[in-house]
């Protein structure tokens, strides 16, 4: 036995046993996404903390980390946040959410557009 | 341009569909003290998990129907003949796989996010743990009992470390983790506790069955005893038993129970394929709720024949699952309420969820006149946590609102 510190960091990250399926055709497509997923988390993250110094200050003047910490939205502000974090979604998953239109509607390539624009 | 900051309009009326603030989720005696941006991550989850099942998910039908259907009847002349073939040819679609993509990466962010909030905590955890455990009889643990090859198969949910694993010897994050989580993959369909399935069968018995007073009860799978600690406030005098296969789950869910006021629930680590140590008839309730599906093809019977002899007569067994696949549902809709199966390490999912579970009841020795089936929502305190969505906005297979299948043993003949 060592007195080796438990490292929760890494802890944390382990691994679920079973193999992970592939959803794209590039394996290091699976590994950037990962990635950017985790930083449109954690840059939702920011805006919260930024939205609680903000309600915060506008209350009290001033603050102290422990006041952040310890900071609960009542019930509007609470809804305030969600509708936050719903408008921050829609804008970063605004790719694959109009894939939902594109299949919608067909539409032709603009080239073909451009070609019946000029004989009308 | 404009150098006047624009204040962010302001919403006064609540009516976008938002996740409750993870701040509304109640605290324990062993629930893991989430720091302010801890709360945030769940929230973000909660939100984008809303987004995937509702706006983003409507693709997949679309997707379809306009895509990867014709394309089949096309290649093969005819429709798909079961759900297999449907999410084979949804797998090569552009759409599917990134939405797939997303909703993995959603899943594995919420055991990150989790994990590193319990692990961080964890020796305070393990510490608030053991004041609740140590030297009470209502919890026995029994290392004699083997994790089953179907929960070391993989872990379950894409868990890591499934409900058996320990990061530190004797620790509980196993079950600080799922608990904690579950807030985040329900979008709070839950409730306050994660216990809306406990609060609903209190509701249900007590409709049902007005006045009944249960002796004994058994919960097989019990997990953290999510759906045991509301029906053991609700029936102080009967006398609780719940089982389960790992210890590290186990230690949690007595902690818990215990710091809730459920102190008439013994845990006990148990294989319910064997209840040998019970003699017939010691039951009046026996249930599984969410369990079955992570079990397997030859121990589900087992579990359910075991179940059925130590259920006395006039005893109640009840099962709550997702809805069966019968051939009344469509075929799509099976594939969809698969993703879990291939996607979030639930290799027995499809195959139960195909079984006919009226069938597996009659064949544990229950009369077909006996069963009866009915549906279950989460009961939740709905001025902070959504009722669970079904139908279109319905994120399938985990929402809040179950299929319970269920007997009452031998009930005409009393």
């Amino acid at each position: 036995m060592t007195d080796t510190p438990f490292d929760w960091m890494a802890a944390a990250n382990k691994k679920a046993k079973g193999k992970r399926p592939e959803y794209f055709d590039d394996p290091e497509d699976e590994r950037m996404l990962s990635i950017l997923m985790a930083v449109v988390g954690e840059v939702s993250v920011l805006r919260e903390r930024m939205d609680t110094v903000e309600r915060l200050l506008d209350a009290k003047g001033t603050i102290n980390r422990d006041d952040i910490e310890r900071y609960t939205p009542d019930k509007q502000a609470a809804y305030e946040r969600g509708a936050m974090i719903r408008e921050y979604i829609y804008r970063v998953m605004r790719g694959p959410h109009q894939m939902v239109e594109e299949l919608q509607q067909t539409e032709p390539p603009v080239e073909e557009v451009s070609r019946e624009l000029k004989e009308i | 341009m404009s150098s006047s900051t624009t204040p962010e309009q302001k919403v006064t009326d609540q009516k976008l569909d938002v996740a409750p603030p993870y701040n509304a989720v109640a605290r324990h005696g062993v629930s893991p003290t989430p720091s302010h941006d801890e709360v945030a991550r769940f929230d973000f989850l909660a939100n984008f998990n809303k987004f995937l099942s509702g706006s983003l998910g409507a693709g997949n039908q679309l997707t379809y129907d306009r895509r990867v259907l014709p394309a089949f009847l096309k290649e093969h002349g005819r429709e798909p003949q079961d759900r297999f073939e449907i999410r084979h040819a949804m797998n090569d679609d552009p759409f599917h796989k990134f939405w797939s993509a997303l909703k993995r990466n959603s899943m594995e962010m919420r055991q990150q996010n989790g994990r590193s909030m319990v692990l961080r905590q964890i020796d305070e955890l393990n510490a608030k743990a053991r004041q609740y455990n140590e030297g009470r009889d209502t919890l026995e643990l029994n290392p004699e009992i083997d994790v089953p090859r179907y929960q070391s198969a993989v872990d379950i949910h894409c868990m890591p470390g499934s409900y058996h694993g320990e990061e530190l010897s004797g620790d509980v994050s196993a079950g600080a983790n799922y608990d904690c989580g579950i807030f985040a993959t329900t979008a709070g369909g839950l409730g306050a506790l994660s216990d809306g399935g406990g609060q609903a069968l209190v509701d249900w018995i007590k409709k049902e069955r007005p006045g009944w007073q249960p002796r004994r009860m058994l919960d097989i799978g019990t997990t953290v005893g999510h759906n045991i600690v509301p029906l053991a406030l609700a029936f102080p005098d009967c006398e609780f038993i719940a089982i389960d296969t790992a210890a590290p789950i186990l230690r949690y869910a007595h902690a818990r129970a215990q710091s809730l006021g459920a102190t008439n629930i013994r845990f006990i680590q148990a294989n319910a394929e064997d209840l040998s140590r019970w003699d017939n008839g010691t039951f009046d309730w026996v249930q599984t709720t969410m369990f079955l599906h992570e079990t397997s093809g030859k121990a589900l019977p087992k579990i359910i024949a075991e179940g059925y002899r130590v259920l006395a007569d006039n005893g109640l067994m009840l099962h709550l699952e997702q809805p069966e696949y019968s051939d009344a549902m469509p075929l799509f809709e099976q594939f969809l309420r698969d993703w879990d199966a291939f996607n979030n390490n639930e290799p027995f999912w499809s195959s139960m969820h195909a079984l006919d579970m009226k069938e597996e009841m009659v064949k544990a020795g229950f009369d077909r006149e006996e069963l009866f089936e009915t549906g279950v929502r989460a009961v939740v305190d709905q001025e902070i946590f959504p009722e669970a969505p079904t139908g279109e906005d319905e994120d399938h297979g985990r929402a809040a609102y179950w299929h319970a299948y269920g007997a009452w043993k031998n009930a005409d003949q009393i």
